[in-house]
C-alpha cells in the first residue's frame, strides 16, 4: 500500500508541473490546462505546473472582488471554492496524504536518517485555521489599499511551496527579476528554509501546523464520501495505529481527525485485528474485497 | 434502528454540502470565473513567488 502511495504521489506531482518545455520557453504553461484545479498545494506560477493552485485563485479573486463587482462580474472565487468543497466533501484530506507534492517532499525529507526525531507541540496544529481565515480569505478582502486592492497574504508573506517551486526557479529562468529582489524575498526564503530543515525532523510540519488546503479539506473528513472508519468491536487500543502515523493521531481515540490525511498506513501496516476499515458512501471496501474473494472461489 | 438513522444523518450531511459545494461551482461557470482564473494562472505572479 506505501508503495502504491508513494507512485500516486510521484504521478500526481509530475501530472501537476509537468510542463517541462520551460527551460526553452523560460516562461510558465500557458495552455489551456490551467483552468483545472490542482487538487494539491502546488504554485501556479511555478514554471512547470499545469494546472492553477485553489489557494492562491482564491486570493487573486478576493484581493480584486471590489472591481469584479462594480465591473458587474460576480466574481467571488465560488469557482475555485465550490472545486475544492467537491474534492473534499467526496475524499476529505486524502488529497493531501495521496496527491500533494508539497507533502511528498516533506515525507522524503523526514527519511533522512538524523538524530531524534521530533513532533509538533499540539496547539500549532490550530495555526493553520488562522492561515485558511485571515491569510487566504479575511486579509486579502478586508485590507486594501488606497486603489481598493488587496493582496495575496499567504502567498506573499508565508508560502514556501511558492518560493521553492516558483521563486528561485524563475530568478535561474529571468535574470532581469533578481534587480528586484528585496526583503519580501528574503523572508519567503527563510520560511521555506525554516520548512524545510523542520521536515527533516518532523513529519510534515507544514501540513500540521501552517497549510491552509489541508485545514479546509480536514473540515470534511469526518462527513466525506471516502473515510476510515474504526470499527469498535475488533479495536483492543493497543496503540499501534499511533505508532505509525505520520500526522501523530491515535485513530481509535480520535476517529475522523481533522488531522488524518488518510494514508492508511495504521490500517495496513499497524492493525492487526481489522479496526480500521475504509469506507466510500457509508459500504465498506474490505467488506467489499471478501465478497468479491469469496465470489472468485 | 439508531444505526440507520446514524447512517441517513450522515449521508444527509455529506450531501447537503455536496450540493452546496456543486452550486457554487455552477454558479461559478456561470459568471465566467473559469476565464478570470485561467487569465490569472497564465500570468507570472511576482507577489506570490515574493518578488515585485
Amino acid at each position: 500500500m506505501e508503495s502504491l502511495r508513494k507512485l500516486t504521489q510521484v504521478i500526481a506531482t509530475l501530472l501537476t508541473n509537468g510542463y517541462f518545455l520551460f527551460p526553452q520557453t523560460k516562461n510558465i504553461y500557458q495552455g489551456p490546462l490551467k483552468l483545472l484545479c490542482s487538487p494539491g498545494l502546488n504554485c501556479y506560477s511555478c514554471p512547470a505546473s499545469t494546472t492553477y493552485c485553489p489557494i492562491g485563485a482564491i486570493q487573486q479573486i478576493l484581493l480584486g472582488v471590489r472591481f469584479s463587482f462594480e465591473s458587474g462580474s460576480y466574481f467571488f472565487s465560488s469557482y475555485v471554492v465550490g472545486t475544492i468543497g467537491l474534492i473534499g466533501t467526496l475524499s476529505g484530506r486524502i488529497t493531501c496524504g495521496w496527491l500533494c507534492p508539497f507533502g511528498l517532499l516533506q515525507e522524503l525529507l523526514y527519511k533522512i536518517p538524523i538524530g531524534k526525531k521530533l513532533e509538533v507541540p499540539y496547539v500549532l496544529r490550530y495555526l493553520k485555521y488562522f492561515m485558511l481565515i485571515a491569510f487566504v480569505f479575511l486579509f486579502p478582502l478586508l485590507l486594501t489599499n488606497d486603489w481598493g486592492m488587496g493582496k495575496p497574504w499567504f502567498c506573499k508573506y508565508v508560502c514556501p511551496a511558492g518560493t521553492l517551486e516558483a521563486g528561485i526557479p524563475m530568478l535561474l529562468l529571468q535574470p532581469d527579476l533578481r534587480a528586484t529582489l528585496g526583503f519580501l524575498f528574503y523572508n519567503k526564503l527563510f520560511w521555506m528554509f525554516i520548512f524545510l530543515i523542520w521536515s527533516v525532523v518532523t513529519s510534515r510540519p507544514f501540513c500540521k501546523t501552517t497549510c491552509p488546503l489541508g485545514a479546509f479539506y480536514g473540515a470534511f473528513n469526518k462527513i466525506s464520501f471516502i473515510k476510515l472508519e474504526l470499527v469498535k468491536a475488533n479495536c483492543t487500543e493497543c496503540g499501534a495505529c499511533a505508532k505509525v502515523c505520520p500526522m501523530g493521531i491515535q485513530f481509535n481515540k480520535d476517529e475522523g481527525s481533522a488531522e488524518c490525511i488518510m494514508c492508511m498506513r495504521c490500517m495496513k501496516e499497524a492493525c492487526q485485528f481489522g479496526a480500521i476499515q475504509l469506507t466510500y458512501g457509508g459500504s465498506s471496501l474490505s467488506a467489499q474485497q471478501r465478497i468479491s474473494k469469496n465470489n472468485t472461489v | 434502528m439508531k444505526k440507520n438513522t446514524k447512517n441517513t444523518r450522515l449521508r444527509f450531511a455529506t450531501l447537503l454540502p455536496l450540493i452546496v459545494f456543486l452550486a457554487l461551482f455552477l454558479f461559478g461557470i456561470n459568471a465566467g470565473e473559469p476565464q478570470r482564473v485561467l487569465e490569472q494562472a497564465w500570468n507570472i505572479c511576482l507577489d506570490c513567488i515574493g518578488i515585485g
